[in-house]
C-alpha cells in the first residue's frame, strides 16, 4: 500500500478558478518525488494540502489508506512533516526550543515536552551537526544553519513523510548540494519526500519520481530521466535548455536562451 | 552582539544555577515589595506594627489599635492586592497577546477590551452611577467589545492575524467615540469628573469586595493560560508552522483570545485603564529570560505585579495629592521603554 495518496485533487480560493484539477499522486515507501513547475502553478498550494493546511477543494489524500479529512491535526502531524519555505520569525527562541517543538503532535492537549522529548530533540540536533548551536537564538544563524534546525525539528517530530517546500531557496551553493544529500540520505532510512524545486537539476541529484506540473494539472510523473526532456522543458518554462550526462547516471539541464 | 541587554541574557542563561537565582529573584521581588507596601503611606507603620497588625486577625490575644487594622486590613490590603492582581493580569495578557498575534507590538487592548471597558464604565456613570454597577459594566462590555471584533474577523477571513487586529482598531475606535459621547453629554460638574477620573486609571477606591470578584476571572485566566504555555511557543512560529505541528490553530488562538479578554476585562474593571503594563513588562521579561512561554509567562506575573505595585506605591506616597495609576504608569513607563530600546531592542524580541 502506498504511504500517501493524493486522488482527483482540486483546488480553488474562494469565488476564484481552480488552482488545479484533478490530480493524482502516488508517494511509496522511500519515495523523493520532485515537482517542477513554473512561478504561480500552484506546487506549493497542491503541498499544502497534503497536509490540510489548505482543505481541498475536491478529491481526497489519504496517509496509509486513512483519508486525511477523518484525522485530526495531530494525528495528520505525526504522519506528515513540512518544512515551509521562507520562515518569518519573530521572537528569537533558542535553537533547542525551536527542535523540541517538533514533539508537538505527540504530546497531549494540555502536556509540555517531558525528559523523552528532551532526549529525542538532542539525537535530532546532534544528527545535524547543530548541537553546539543549541542554546544561540535560531534567528541569530545563517540561512545554512537555519535549514538545518528546521530539519532537526521535522526529525524531532517522528514522521513517515517529510513534505519540503523549496528546501534549497535562499541557501548558497554549497548548501544547497547539502540539503539535497540529507534529503537523499532521509530517504534510504525509509522517509518518503515530496518536495517542490525551480532546479531540474536538484531533482537529478536527489529524487527517484518527478511531477512536472502545467496547466491545473501533472503534465506526467516519472523518473527525472523521462520527465525532465528538453521538450518537456520548452513546455513548462518556455525555454530552450540542453541536458548533458556529466558523469555515470549524473545529468544537468542547462538553460540556454528564451522562446518568443 | 555586544549590547548590554544581549549580555543581560546571556549571563543569567549560562549556567543552571544562574537561572535558579533570576527565578528567585523574579519570584522573591513581588513578596517583598508586598510587605514592604503595607509600611509605607500617609500614616507610616514600622515593620513590627505591620506584622502584629496581620497577626492580631489571627491571634485574639494580641490587641493593636483600630485606626493600624483599618489601614492594614481595609486601605492598604485591597490596594496592594489590587495592583498585584491588576499588574500580573495585563502584563501576562500582554505576553500571551504577543505571542498569538506573532508582534511584540502587540498590548492587551489591540482587540478592543479597554475601550469597551471604558465606555461600560462611563455610561454606567451617567445612567446609575453606583460603583458596583459601573465595575460589572466595565466588565460586561469589555467581553462584548472583543466578542465583535472577534467574530467580525471571523466573517471576514478565517481569523487571520492581520484581519484580527485590524478589526479591532476599528471597534476600539468606535468604543473610544462613544466613551466621548458619554463624556459630552454628561453633567460637567458631578459625572463628567466622575468619568474622566475612571479612565485614567486608579486603585485608590478599590474594596477588599472588588478584589475578590475580579480575582476570580483573573486567577482562572492565567491559570489556563500557564496551562497552554507550551502550545504558545508554537502558535508564535505562525499559523501554518504551528498548524503542521499538529495544533489546532483557531480553536488555541480561540481559548487565549478569550483568557486573555476575562483577565484584561476583569483587571480594567477595578482599575480603569492603565496603559504600557501589558506592552513593557513582557519586553522586559523577554530581556531577562528569552521568548519562551514556559518561563516568560511567569516571569511576566511577577515583574507585572512588581511593576503597578510600585508604581502605586509611588501614586500615594511620593506626591502630595494622588496622582492617577494610569498617567504614572505611562511617565514612568516610556521613558524606561525608550531607554531599553536604546539598549538593543534586537537583542530580545
Amino acid at each position: 500500500m502506498s504511504i500517501l495518496e493524493v486522488k482527483n485533487a482540486t483546488f480553488a480560493y474562494e469565488n476564484s478558478e481552480n488552482i488545479f484539477e484533478d490530480v493524482n499522486l502516488t508517494v511509496d515507501r522511500g519515495d523523493v518525488i520532485c515537482i517542477l513547475g513554473s512561478n504561480g502553478c500552484g506546487k506549493t498550494t497542491l503541498m499544502k494540502c497534503m497536509n490540510r493546511l489548505h482543505e481541498l477543494s475536491e478529491g481526497n489524500v489519504y496517509i496509509k489508506g486513512e483519508n486525511i479529512k477523518n484525522m485530526d491535526q495531530r494525528t495528520i502531524a505525526k504522519n506528515i512533516g513540512y518544512i515551509p519555505q521562507g520562515h518569518v520569525s519573530t521572537f528569537a527562541f533558542t535553537v533547542f526550543d525551536v527542535v523540541l517543538m517538533g514533539r508537538t503532535p505527540h504530546l497531549d492537549y494540555l502536556d509540555s515536552p517531558g525528559n523523552e522529548d528532551r532526549l529525542i530533540t538532542e539525537e535530532a540536533l546532534k544528527k545535524f551537526g547543530i548541537y553546539h548551536l543549541k542554546n544561540k537564538p535560531y534567528t541569530s544563524l545563517s540561512g545554512g544553519e537555519q535549514q538545518l534546525v528546521f530539519f532537526a525539528r521535522v526529525i524531532a517530530q517522528q514522521p513517515q513523510i517529510l513534505l519540503l517546500d523549496e528546501p534549497t531557496s535562499h541557501l548558497d551553493f554549497g548548501n544547497q548540494l547539502k540539503t539535497l544529500n540529507i534529503i537523499s540520505k532521509l530517504s534510504q532510512e525509509g522517509i518518503s519526500i515530496v518536495m517542490t524545486s525551480h532546479y531540474p537539476d536538484h531533482a537529478f541529484i536527489t529524487a527517484n519520481k518527478v511531477a512536472l506540473m502545467k496547466d491545473q494539472g501533472f503534465l506526467g510523473i516519472d523518473t527525472p530521466e523521462n520527465i525532465i526532456t528538453t521538450e518537456n522543458m520548452e513546455m513548462v518554462y518556455g525555454i530552450q535548455v540542453k541536458i548533458i550526462e556529466i558523469g555515470p547516471n549524473r545529468k544537468i539541464c542547462v538553460p540556454i536562451e528564451t522562446i518568443d | 552582539m555586544s549590547t548590554e541587554s544581549n549580555s543581560i541574557q546571556r549571563f543569567f542563561s549560562n549556567s543552571e544555577g544562574k537561572k535558579w537565582i533570576l527565578n528567585l529573584a523574579l519570584i522573591a521581588l513581588p513578596i517583598i515589595l508586598f510587605f514592604i507596601s503595607f509600611m509605607i503611606g500617609r500614616y507610616p507603620l514600622s515593620p513590627l506594627e505591620v506584622i502584629t497588625t496581620i497577626l492580631a486577625k489571627f491571634i485574639p490575644s494580641i490587641h493593636v489599635s483600630a485606626t493600624y487594622s483599618t489601614i492594614v486590613w481595609d486601605i492598604r490590603l485591597p490596594r496592594i492586592m489590587a495592583a498585584i492582581l491588576v499588574g500580573a493580569a495585563l502584563a501576562v495578557a500582554g505576553a500571551a497577546f504577543q505571542g498569538t498575534f506573532k508582534n511584540p507590538l502587540v498590548s492587551p487592548d489591540i482587540l478592543g477590551v479597554s475601550s469597551g471597558a471604558g465606555f461600560g464604565a462611563a455610561i454606567a456613570i451617567l445612567i446609575i452611577g453606583i460603583p458596583i454597577i459601573t465595575q460589572i459594566s466595565a466588565f460586561s462590555w469589555g467581553l462584548i467589545a472583543v466578542a465583535i471584533t472577534y467574530f467580525i474577523a471571523r466573517s471576514i477571513r478565517n481569523s487571520e492575524i492581520l484581519v484580527m487586529v485590524l478589526s479591532g482598531m476599528a471597534v476600539a475606535s468606535f468604543f473610544t467615540a462613544l466613551i466621548s459621547l458619554c463624556k459630552y453629554t454628561a453633567d460637567p460638574y458631578s459625572k463628567l469628573p466622575q468619568i474622566v477620573y475612571w479612565l485614567m486609571g486608579s486603585l485608590a477606591s478599590v474594596t477588599n469586595a472588588q478584589v475578590v470578584m475580579v480575582s476570580v476571572p483573573i486567577v482562572v485566566g492565567i491559570s489556563i493560560l500557564l496551562i497552554l504555555r507550551w502550545r504558545l511557543n508554537v502558535l508564535a512560529m505562525g499559523d501554518e508552522e504551528s498548524k503542521s505541528l499538529g495544533v489546532e490553530t483557531n480553536k488555541l488562538r480561540f481559548i487565549i483570545i478569550l483568557c486573555c479578554t476575562l483577565i484584561t476585562a476583569a483587571a480594567v474593571s477595578i482599575s480603569g485603564i492603565i496603559g504600557w503594563v501589558g506592552l513593557i513588562i513582557p519586553h522586559i521579561s523577554r530581556m531577562l529570560v528569552g521568548p519562551d512561554h514556559k518561563r516568560l509567562l511567569p516571569a511576566t506575573i511577577c515583574l507585572g505585579a512588581t511593576f503597578l505595585l510600585f508604581i502605586d506605591n509611588i501614586s500615594r506616597t511620593v506626591l502630595p495629592i494622588e496622582v492617577p495609576i494610569g498617567i504614572l504608569t505611562a511617565i514612568i513607563g516610556a521613558p524606561f521603554f525608550l531607554y531599553l530600546l536604546r539598549k538593543g531592542y534586537n537583542q530580545w524580541t
